[in-house]
């Protein structure tokens, strides 16, 4: 791998402050370990920010569920506050790679990373979360850009991804058999107001689906999604699945969510 | 001691692997080493203009950089096709040549064309980085299919045919499809695998200038013909001063079969620089680079008759050689193919063509099963398809079938000398609860799965021999094994095999077999392999071969050791040889009390002489010492078979497909060890299920390859499987006197048949391999699917 | 360059090292525990697992400079006075390895799932071990193998 400087980082001021440059923040690496590997990715600097205080946690009041950037998959896995309060959050946690994975991997380095067919950014879409960075908060609504690329500016770091709790929610993924990223994964969560769908690994970049939305906002059933139609334009082409298939797994997928909430 | 055959006897060689001890070619470090890294073509097919490696040379730490003018002046060979093929118009196969560094063009994605030695790794692979190709990119093809159709890749080689095979009596099975009541058709394709043995392959080269001794440590399954072949045509360096050392090497599936560039290269740069240099592969390399298994495209037609018996086969396949013809990659489409495609079933004519093709591809080569696994499928694929036509029970076709009588000369090459076929398939039907199956159908529909049954009845044919034979067919070599049975004067033993062990389990069977044959306890045995400078000439591990071939070479320098043992024993005991029994480690004179251990006479051969007594333990003309060679060249192959029953659920609204049932009973003569065979079951099973549902290299349009990682290529995991249910039967080969058929390949041979006849039962449609969820999915829909197509 | 404290099969180390150096590259090349792997380079075969922190990661894809402080084991950690761990001891009675490549990974991986799951059915411990592939076995004997092991721990 080509050579870089290691820094730690002790608050996240002092985390922006070294972000100059060709440098980027050192999370998990799940990602990014790989992508430098491979020589896919260069920095001058990586900054650990798993030193910092405050950074890693999971605090729940009664609308919302905050979750601490550094806080590992395992842990959002096995925390009984999410479990409790949205349980399809622990189970998608869960399901995230491997083990090995989910015992190094961050929610917030997943979320800046923006994979196309990572599974966090589906959830922060469907329950509605605020990110908040040691900058501003973020609806997620803007957050997610395109492929790979997020609102994120160069050394903003997210501090925290906070979830609105819903009254019900549940997450469906097909997984790529071979990477286990989601072929297509949709997450599915009822408010009071509104029911919020959103697509991972179907697009260049999770999406939110006004046709399931607007479907299940007025019925939330399987059956309501019979009706919908999915189109596969704009969707993903790849060796693992055609963009009708994809549009396909979309409802598969969707229902199947919805028959779980 | 005895009785150590037959018994479940854990591994000898687990304890170094489990504790991390086990040392890996990559795990080796010599001092003064340097660190190579390849420059391989990004292109599919590209001329060559120029190599520019100026820039390279100057960066830090390199050592030099070799390209393909490097070899060409160095006078380094090409590498070569161990075993060519004649076709049917009697002319040679033609062989492109393939430089281990490529001059004037580049045939495939990963070919190889420059080496950068440099002090670091993280240095060579900086300055390969700089090394400027030049390259004239060319229009490329890939697909089996398309390849006859497509210009000459190579200068000379029209319609990139390598060879036109022609097996069997063509009239003969024309005249049985003319009289025909049915004929049954079947199309396809088998899907190309990259083997993915765990350890990537690596090498290190070490010259000593001072003795001009060459050491080249490589993953390889077969060490001496490497050295063969790198001292004969590569002209890397003189035999008698290479010495190749294949120390613990992490899975082989025939990958590890082959000279490739890389060995050549790495032992070559090593000489040239005077200080050891170590390459590894880093997985995409792998996967670029070692060869490829399967590639076929194939037109199948069966015959029969109104009584449901089969009487023709014809078979018509494209094999793909990939860009170059490697070690084996002839002989695996066709001698190790074409008469396996008759199976286990008495058919009186059959006709065969296979046409090899180049294409810009990986080569393909020998990969686990190398050509059976293809056959078997044609034929199980047929037969069932046969049986569903004319509405017959899958079970009750087959056993009408089958051959009964052994030995069995059929109508291509085989001469098949033991088998009970309906034995096998009777207890896999027991043991798969056969007659409940449409129980389960409707309890799976319940939970909305399609459910379906898939058989496969194979036979296999093991250890290719014997020499004269297949030399006569176009080998390079002959096919027999060596062992060495060494005794030590303190009464352990050293048995050197030329079979390899890369997870065969040979220190523990070989020990049982040995521990037996001379009564000595199998920790006091040690199985030396994996250096050609130990033990005698073999031919290595490939082709199900080590146990009939290399464990019967080592019976019979066992034999040798007791025949003189029992001369020595005799003047010990004051008897005459003839009169000397040989049971449990001990040398007996007939009808008296008088025994000696074998280990009193091994001592007694090392050391030959007592004080005080000038008289000779040893009869006149007796040589001291305790060694005994044997070169054990089979009369036959082994002809092992079976009967899998698999059973899969399909989800119809997404087309996925599991695993959910998987019976085997296997027939592989004398088992030596029930434990080691289960395993090589299993994991035989497993890859043949990866073939059938997951694994599948894919180019793309411009050749670039598509699924080369573990990201993109669905290796089976562990949720990938239901447990297997396992079983054997039992008729003794005849052509060894082990009794033993070999085990490695039948599981990856029979089960990708068993599995997709399960897959297209319950879908009601063809699917082709690899049946991912998306071609299934699109069957059912196209099928008429309901679910499928909401 | 940086340097570290770290304990490695209970041994404190410290060193100076590049920054750019994965822990599994540190174990082979610096400490010469070749008995972590590498069989890939996207982080997905799992022959290069150990315990961090008591945790299974993979070394191939974590930095030492990340591992300041940290408790590292390996498979040359877990015998204790050269007997082997029961799950070292289990692989063996099953035979739960072939070719002996994966089987470092796997059992690292493998000790870790029994620390959170006591007593895992087939199927958790088959999708525990998804992040380890294994070319020989069928994963049959592994499977039996962790079972053997949860009954005996």
């Amino acid at each position: 791998m080509k050579s870089f400087n290691f820094k730690s980082a002790a608050n996240t001021k002092e985390a922006t402050k070294l972000a100059s440059g060709r440098a980027t923040f050192l999370a998990g690496g799940m990602s990014l370990i790989p992508a430098m590997k491979l020589r896919l990715a260069a920095y001058s600097d990586l900054i650990n920010i798993k030193k910092i205080k405050g950074l890693s946690g999971i605090k729940v009041s009664s609308k919302s569920l905050k979750i601490g950037a550094t806080t590992t998959h395992a842990e959002v896995a096995a925390s009984k506050e999410v479990g409790k309060s949205i349980p399809s959050l622990s189970m998608l946690a869960d399901g995230i790679g491997d083990p090995q994975v989910r015992n190094r991997g961050t929610i917030g380095g997943s979320i800046a990373n923006n994979d196309p067919a990572a599974d966090y950014p589906s959830a922060c879409l469907a329950l509605n979360a605020t990110i908040h960075t040691n900058k501003r908060k973020i609806s997620s609504d803007k957050f997610f850009k395109g492929m790979f690329e997020t609102d994120l500016k160069k050394g903003e770091l997210i501090e925290a991804v906070e979830f609105e709790i819903p009254e019900k929610s549940a997450y469906a993924k097909y997984p790529n058999p071979a990477s286990r990223y989601a072929i297509v994964g949709v997450n599915v969560a009822k408010y009071k107001n509104e029911t919020r769908v959103s697509v991972t690994g179907a697009a260049s970049c999770v999406f939110r689906s006004k046709e399931l939305e607007s479907a299940l906002s007025s019925n939330f059933s399987v059956s309501a999604i019979d009706k919908v139609n999915i189109s596969d334009k704009n969707l993903n082409e790849d060796i693992h699945a055609s963009a009708e298939y994809r549009a396909h797994l979309i409802k598969v997928m969707a229902k199947k969510a919805v028959s779980s909430c | 001691m005895a009785n150590l055959v037959g018994a479940k006897i854990e591994r000898k060689e687990d304890k170094k692997f489990l504790t991390g001890k086990g040392r890996y070619t990559a795990d080796i470090n010599l001092s003064k080493q340097t660190y190579a890294y390849f420059v391989r073509s990004p292109h599919a097919r590209a001329k060559i203009i120029k190599v520019d490696h100026s820039k390279a040379m100057k960066a830090p730490g390199v050592i030099d950089v070799f390209t393909g003018d490097s070899v060409v002046k160095d006078k380094i060979g090409g590498l070569i096709c161990g075993w060519k093929i004649v076709s049917q118009d009697g002319k040679d196969m033609k062989c492109p040549p393939h430089p281990v560094l490529a001059k004037d063009s580049v045939n495939f994605v990963g070919d190889h064309i420059a080496v950068v030695v440099a002090e670091t790794l993280e240095q060579a692979k900086n300055a390969a980085e700089l090394v400027n190709v030049s390259y004239k990119v060319q229009k490329s093809v890939t697909r089996t299919d398309e390849a006859t159709k497509f210009e000459n890749i190579h200068e000379g080689i029209d319609n990139n045919l390598s060879f036109d095979f022609l097996l069997g009596d063509k009239g003969k099975t024309d005249e049985a499809f003319s009289k025909a009541d049915k004929i049954v058709k079947v199309d396809i394709v088998n899907n190309r695998l990259i083997p993915n043995a765990m350890e990537p392959r690596a090498a290190i080269g070490d010259y000593n200038a001072s003795s001009d001794e060459l050491t080249l440590y490589t993953a390889s399954q077969n060490p001496h013909l490497d050295r063969l072949i790198m001292s004969a045509f590569n002209a890397v360096h003189p035999e008698h001063k290479f010495r190749i050392v294949s120390p613990d090497v992490g899975g082989g599936f025939g990958s590890k079969i082959n000279v490739y560039a890389e060995d050549v290269v790495i032992a070559y740069a090593s000489k040239k620089i005077g200080r050891p240099v170590k390459w590894v592969a880093e997985r995409s390399e792998s996967f670029m680079s070692d060869n490829h298994g399967r590639d076929h495209v194939t037109h199948a037609e069966l015959a029969l008759n109104s009584d449901s018996k089969i009487t023709g086969l014809k078979v018509d396949t494209i094999a793909n050689l990939g860009a170059y013809s490697l070690v084996l990659a002839a002989v695996t489409p066709t001698y190790l193919y074409a008469p396996l495609l008759l199976g286990i079933y008495d058919i009186p004519a059959a006709c065969c063509t296979v046409k090899g093709v180049y294409t810009n591809t990986a080569p393909t080569d020998a990969y686990r099963g190398a050509g059976r696994p293809e056959a078997t499928y044609v034929i199980e694929r047929i037969v069932t398809e046969a049986a569903k036509e004319i509405g017959m029970d899958q079970a009750e076709f087959r056993k009408k079938n089958f051959i009964k009588k052994f030995p069995h000369q059929q109508c291509l090459v085989h001469n098949i000398d033991s088998g009970d076929y309906d034995a096998h398939l009777d207890k896999a039907i027991e043991l798969s609860d056969y007659k409940n199956f449409e129980n389960r159908r409707s309890q799976s529909a319940k939970k909305g799965k399609l459910r379906g049954i898939g058989f496969s009845t194979y036979f296999e044919a093991c250890g290719v021999a014997p020499s004269a034979v297949v030399m006569s067919i176009g080998s390079g070599v002959g096919l027999w094994e060596s062992a060495e049975v060494r005794f030590n004067a303190t009464g352990n033993v050293s048995v050197f095999t030329g079979a390899h062990s890369h997870g065969q389990s040979h220190d523990t069977t070989f020990a049982q077999i040995v521990g037996d044959k001379l009564g000595v306890a199998i920790e006091n045995i040690d199985i030396v392999h994996g250096d050609t400078d130990k033990g005698p000439f073999g031919m290595g591990t490939y082709g199900s071969r080590s146990l009939a071939v290399g464990g019967t070479a080592i019976v019979k320098a066992c034999d040798k050791i007791i025949a003189k043992g029992k001369k020595v024993a005799a003047k010990m005991l004051d008897g005459k040889p003839e009169d000397i029994d040989f049971k449990a480690g001990e040398f007996i004179l007939k009808n008296s009390n008088k025994k000696k251990t074998i280990g009193e006479i091994a001592f007694a051969c090392y050391l030959p002489g007592t004080f005080g007594d000038v008289n000779s333990p040893l009869p006149e003309g007796v040589e001291p010492g305790l060694i005994e060679t044997s070169f054990f060249d089979p009369s036959n192959f082994s002809f092992p078979s079976g009967s899998h029953i698999c059973e899969v659920e399909v989800d119809e609204e997404t087309g996925e497909t599991k695993l959910v049932k998987y019976t085997v009973v296997d027939d592989f003569g004398t088992v030596i060890n029930p434990l080691i065979v289960e395993g090589q079951v299993y994991g035989g099973v497993a890859q043949g299920v990866g073939q059938a549902l997951y694994e599948n290299a894919h180019y793309d349009k411009s050749g670039q390859l598509t699924s080369a990682s573990y990201m993109d290529y669905t290796m089976p995991r562990a949720d990938n499987f239901p447990h297997i249910a396992l079983d054997y039967t039992c008729t003794p080969a005849t052509s060894n006197p082990l009794g033993a058929k070999g085990c490695g390949e039948a599981g990856t041979i029979a089960a990708p048949a068993a599995v997709m006849n399960a897959v297209i039962d319950a879908v009601g449609t063809d699917v082709q391999m690899p049946a991912t969820a998306e071609k299934v999915w699109k069957a059912l829909k196209k099928n008429g699917s309901k679910k499928a197509a909401a | 360059m940086i340097s570290i404290n770290i304990k490695i099969n209970g041994k404190k180390i410290s060193k100076e090292i590049p920054d750019n150096i994965l822990l599994s590259e540190f174990l082979r090349d610096n400490l010469s525990l070749t008995g972590t792997h590498v069989g890939c380079d996207t982080s997905q075969c799992g022959t290069c697992v150990v315990h961090l922190n008591g945790n299974s990661v993979k070394s191939c894809t974590t930095f030492v400079a990340d591992c300041d402080g940290a408790e590292v084991t390996t498979i040359e950690g877990i015998a204790n006075n050269g007997k082997m761990h029961p799950m070292q001891e289990a692989f063996k009675k099953h035979h739960g390895l072939q070719c002996g490549f994966c089987t470092p990974g796997m059992v690292m991986s493998a000790v870790d799932l029994l620390k959170k799951n006591k007593n895992p059915s087939e199927q958790e411990i088959r999708d525990w071990l998804e992040g380890n592939i294994c070319r020989c076995t069928g994963y049959q004997g592994i499977v039996a193998a962790v079972k053997d092991a949860a009954s005996k721990m």
